[in-house]
């Protein structure tokens, strides 16, 4: 299948995914449109980390479908061009910054120099030659996000990049989402906190697994006549519950 | 399969390995140690110790490659690398075949150093040197294929090196080094026949000690051939791209 350029990105329909016997995502249908940033945003628990993984290829389905690129998600064309950030960094704690870097680039097939070039990009200069173990959490989470990026990804998709990060930090990884958003990547970014809604174009509000409004930030403080947008979210739930 | 994916992840698993030097000196020192200790405890009956210690010798790799393996799979799978790989294009394949380079390195190292204590300063026979260290690499590639295979089965690094002496240690003891298998009882016998530690120690056995190969090495390496890919189709099949 070829990959397209045209059309959604990322392409849900009918998604419905089981997880140890209970129905975590039971009818998810969304489209996102390239060289954007999307916020997949809803309470813990609600089924963020699922759907991200069933858009990186790591999830079984148990029904409907995910497209990527314009066909199945992981299928092994579109693999090489999806960066995953977990939720939790996922690199080698034994291995230094660098050696990290290095081995996710060359399975990756992307050039030599991205390692150098991701190790400015997330603030690491200095590191690149300590162990990932006696990082901070903070940096770790960078070398995590960096692992992604050495891949020069057209798709990146973030498991709550920003948490436990502090405020500085925070605003430094948003301003670089939005430069690769700017370079023509597209970014789903899932966070369990309503500030970081303010920083994407689309907004995806998830709770037990269904999607409660597909909107944008000015549209969800227009629907509920909140300035404050987790206050808005609230609301919306209540709404839903109401009716 | 891309020799790019099987190369770097050789190399990224020897800069583990490279990292961690009290494994290192774990898997280089202590077989030797071992023969040393086994040496003096037949003090006087050298020929007792030659007809046990190549044996030995060559089971060492089995037991150190499944820990190793199990270990190091297990933490691939709880450290989220595992579920960050199975997203990127690495093939399976290159992940296995990868790991086996780099453990193979390790096992080459250890084989090596404890050959040398062993033949060169404890004086036991070495008879056939070849194939007695292609069998020792044999015994390595399977230890590391049932590695592979129980990592899946183990939550945590504790339970992990529990499976050594639940699936390694019943195999030793009915090997035949301990007992010759043809006075057993008839059931454990049976037992012995379906576990691929005794086709290794019955092969080792006979290299170590007969004049000329017999081709019961043969057919018993054929056994493990097979018992190895048995082993890492299985091993290869608790590595899923997809999960629950
Ligand atoms: N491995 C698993 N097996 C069974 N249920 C799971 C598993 N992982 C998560 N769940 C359940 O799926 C639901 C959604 O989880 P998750 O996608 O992690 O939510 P979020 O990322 O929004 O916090 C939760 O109810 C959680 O308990
Ligand atoms: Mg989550």
């Amino acid at each position: 299948m070829p990959l397209s350029t045209e059309g959604p990105v990322i392409e849900a329909s009918h998604l419905k995914v089981v997880r140890g016997g209970t129905t975590v995502l039971p009818d998810l249908s969304f489209s996102v449109a390239a060289g954007s940033v999307t916020g997949l945003l809803g309470p813990s628990g609600s089924g963020k980390s699922t759907l991200i993984r069933a858009i990186v290829g790591v999830q079984h389905i148990a029904g409907g479908e995910i497209n990527v690129l314009g066909g199945p998600a992981g299928r092994p064309e579109v693999r090489g061009r999806v960066g995953y950030v977990t939720q939790d960094a996922s690199v080698y704690e034994d291995l230094t910054v660098r050696e990290n870097l290095r081995y996710f680039q060359r399975i990756a097939g992307s050039p030599r120099d991205a390692v150098e070039e991701v190790i400015e990009v997330v603030g690491l200069a200095d590191f690149g030659n300590r162990v990932v173990g006696r990082l901070s959490g903070g940096q770790r989470s960078r070398v995590s996000l960096a692992a992604a990026l050495v891949g020069k990804p057209d798709v990146l998709v973030l498991d709550e990049p920003t948490v436990g990060l502090d405020p500085v930090l925070r605003v430094e990884l948003w301003s670089t989402f939005h430069r690769l958003a700017e370079s023509g990547v597209t970014l789903m970014v899932s966070s369990h906190v309503m500030d970081e809604a303010d920083e994407c174009q689309r907004l995806l509000l998830m709770r037990d697994g269904h999607l409660v409004a597909d909107t944008t930030p000015t549209g969800l403080r227009d629907s509920t006549g909140e300035a404050d947008l987790g206050r808005a979210f609230l609301r919306l739930i209540t709404h839903e519950e109401a009716a | 399969m891309s020799t790019s994916g099987t190369l770097s992840t050789a190399l990224r698993v020897l800069s583990q390995l490279r990292r961690d030097h009290r494994t290192v000196a774990l898997i280089v020192v202590v077989p030797s140690v071992l023969l040393t200790l086994l040496r003096f405890l037949f003090d006087g009956q050298q020929a007792t110790f030659d007809r046990i210690a190549p044996p030995m010798l060559g089971l060492i790799p089995f037991f150190t490659m499944f820990i190793v393996t199990s270990v190091a799979m297990l933490r691939e799978r709880t450290s989220g690398t595992l579920e960050r790989l199975m997203s990127t294009p690495i093939a399976k394949i290159d992940l296995i075949v990868g790991y086996a380079m780099a453990f193979g390195v390790a096992a080459l190292l250890q084989v090596g150093v404890a050959s040398t204590i062993t033949f060169g300063f404890l004086g036991a026979p070495s008879n056939h040197l070849v194939v007695f260290l292609g069998l020792a690499g044999l015994s390595a590639l399977l230890g590391m294929a049932l590695g592979l295979f129980a990592s899946a089965f183990a939550n945590s690094e504790f339970q992990a090196v529990q499976f050594m002496p639940a699936f390694v240690l019943p195999q030793l003891l009915v090997c035949g080094l301990f007992v010759p298998r043809a006075l057993m009882v008839g059931w454990l016998e049976a037992l012995s026949n379906v576990f691929p530690l005794t086709y290794t120690y019955d092969a080792l056995e006979l290299v170590s000690t007969r004049q000329t190969v017999p081709g019961q090495v043969g057919r018993d390496a054929i056994v493990l051939v097979g018992f190895l890919v048995a082993a890492l189709i299985l091993g290869a099949a608790t590595l899923r791209r997809r999960t629950d």
